[in-house]
């Protein structure tokens, strides 16, 4: 199982690196001068004589890319234009709402979404059956920002339950936290849970047909040992994957719902960034979050590995 | 050895002969998709004022006979704003996806069949891939200017791997048939050996495909739009509707909820009809 992990680690490598030049490509590639898009409209004559230098723009392409990949090798991602800081702390710093909002969605998803799939599965056909899996077209047809000025008209400006936007820091007490929390969590989650719920029922459909299961009810299990420890467990890969492979839509949704409630996070920054025309902090956030990515698309493979004896490499 | 020709066929392609009545709920989506596409098509016939006109004076009115949905913050008719961002829409959607498969199939076609150029490509897919298709769009936006073709562009390349790893894949299937193997030995030319014998398998799965990449695109590009990074504010669309819409959202919800209502609506019945088609070509096939 290590040599498999070293290999996964080792094709994760090029990956990175199209990444990485495909964002330099963009930025060269663009229609004007990289240095004026790097120094923003303020930039003076020399600023921009700096850049260049820097960006070494006289050298050949390739040495551009590689000068430019040494240098982010070495945590040098440049500087905001609107901020005039490191991209890096940038980031570091709106960090906090973001991780919060992305854990508490991913918990809601899978507290809300395995249970729901479960149930559609147990009893297919039913009229729970049929409400699960039409809400859930409607969960990952809906826009994200749709839903959240939804869920808002619904919850705050109807019922005043919750608050319409904001956010706390979980270090100032988990209850306030919990409170602004709760709608921005949920409408990030609402199309993860309709594609997680989704695809536990299929993938519980596959397994109950199967003879262990029979077993395990003639044996005289309960039927929620039946479906949690027997037919989930062996469900268990592909609904993994689509938990991890919905981080991309949850960056999207980020984005947006940041917007939508008003979050400090890491999609402010992205929009900020692009308002600001701040190239620097985009770039900045596309490595960052290709990285993230593959990096748990990394980790779930592992995770087979780990959690599914049958699978070996 | 060769086994009977009855056993481990796919199920016949052409299966519209024995399609079954649709379901209620595919047969409106075709009908509010249609609804959708005339009034697109022909908004100035269904609307009486410009989505453009501004009347300051008669700014964030309520529903009314004149409005039907009310007026925006600059006095603007929301009904009219709402069938004219429609036809970007539908454009974005129609036209990435269009595009996307364009591209992607013949990327799709080599990579299945040249080994040597597979590895390479699959690797600059894979690439692709790892980049969020949100933040590759808003990167190329901000980077150029804020245009239509832009737009899609910014859209569609992300959608391109998706479309490549699904007919790579089809190809790779088929290239071991027999006849496959048969038309080699026949000396058929590599060109028509693809487009004749390769490609059809990959229609049906392709239909598909694009269908959810038209509700896709159709989606980031609201998104963009809402961003304030989609084709410039002149232009009504339904994004920037409720962008605009969300500065008075607790005033006026309508103002965002009735455009997030005509979106919805139109990504749902795209999406039914993609699962419909779905079923009725290849009954196999689950949604990714």
């Amino acid at each position: 199982m290590f040599a498999y992990f070293v290999r996964r680690v080792l094709a994760a490598i090029p990956v990175m690196l199209v990444v990485a030049l495909f964002v330099f490509l963009l930025l060269r590639l663009s229609p004007g001068d990289p240095a004026a898009i790097i120094g923003g409209d303020m930039a003076s004559p020399e600023q921009l004589a700096a850049i260049r230098q820097n960006l070494g723009l006289d050298r050949p392409l390739h040495v551009q890319f590689f000068v430019w990949l040494w240098q982010l090798l070495h945590g040098d991602f440049s500087t905001s234009l609107m901020a005039h800081t490191g991209v890096l702390s940038m980031i570091g710093q709106r960090l906090e709402p973001t991780l919060s909002l992305a854990l508490v969605a991913t918990a809601l998803t899978v507290l809300v979404a395995v249970p729901l799939g479960v149930l559609a599965a147990w009893r297919r056909g039913s009229w729970l059956d049929h409400t699960v899996m039409s809400v859930s077209v409607l969960g990952f047809s809906v826009p994200v920002f749709v839903i959240g000025y939804g869920l808002t008209t619904l919850f705050a400006l109807q019922l005043h339950w919750l608050p319409v936007q904001g956010f706390k820091s979980i270090f100032d007490g988990v209850g306030p936290f919990a409170y602004r929390i709760a709608l921005p969590a949920l409408t990030l989650a609402s199309a993860h849970i309709a594609l997680v719920a989704r695809m536990t029922r299929a993938s519980l459909l596959d397994v109950l047909g199967e003879d262990y299961i029979r077993t395990a009810r003639a044996k005289g299990l309960g039927e929620l040992a039946v479906l949690f420890r027997h037919a989930l467990r062996n469900a268990w890969v592909p609904i993994l994957t689509v938990i991890g492979s919905g981080f991309a839509l949850m960056i999207s949704g980020v984005v947006v719902t940041e917007s939508v409630f008003n979050i400090p996070g890491l999609g402010r920054l992205i929009v900020d960034a692009v308002l600001a025309r701040d190239y620097p902090v985009i770039q900045g956030m596309i490595l960052l979050t290709s990285g993230v990515y593959v990096l748990i698309n990394l980790l779930i493979d592992m995770s087979y590995a780990i959690s599914d004896p049958r699978i070996r490499y | 050895m060769s086994k009977p020709v009855s056993l481990g066929l796919p199920a016949p392609r052409r299966r519209w002969a024995k399609l079954p009545r649709p379901p209620l709920a595919v047969a409106l989506a075709a009908l509010v998709l249609l609804a959708l596409i005339g009034m697109a098509v022909f908004a100035p016939w269904f609307t009486h004022h410009a989505p453009q006109a501004l009347a300051p004076a008669l700014r964030l009115k309520g529903p009314s006979a004149e409005f039907w949905l009310g007026t925006d913050a600059y006095g603007r008719d929301l009904y009219s704003r709402i069938v004219y961002g429609a036809r970007v829409s539908l454009t974005v959607g129609l036209g990435v996806a269009v595009f996307s498969v364009a591209i992607g199939l013949p990327l799709g076609l080599l990579a299945g069949y040249f080994r040597t150029l597979d590895a390479l490509l699959m690797r600059v897919m894979d690439g692709l891939m790892a980049v969020p298709g949100i933040l590759l769009a808003i990167a190329i936006v901000s980077l150029s200017s804020a245009g239509l073709a832009t737009v899609m562009v910014a859209i569609m390349l992300p959608e391109i791997p998706q479309v490549v790893r699904l007919v790579r894949s089809r190809v790779l299937s088929a290239r071991e048939e027999p006849y496959v193997e048969a038309a080699v030995l026949m000396g058929t030319s590599t060109f028509k050996l693809l487009a004749r014998h390769l490609m059809p398998n990959t229609l049906a799965p392709l239909i598909v495909q694009g269908t959810y990449i038209c509700a896709s695109a159709i989606l980031t590009e609201a998104i963009l739009s809402f961003l304030g990074a989609g084709i410039g504010t002149e232009t009504p669309t339904w994004g920037n509707i409720i962008a605009e819409g969300r500065l008075y959202f607790q005033l006026k919800p309508g103002l965002v909820l009735w455009a997030g209502l005509a979106l919805s609506l139109c990504i749902v019945s795209i999406n039914l009809l993609g699962d419909a088609a779905r079923d009725a070509l290849d009954p196999r096939m689950k949604k990714r």
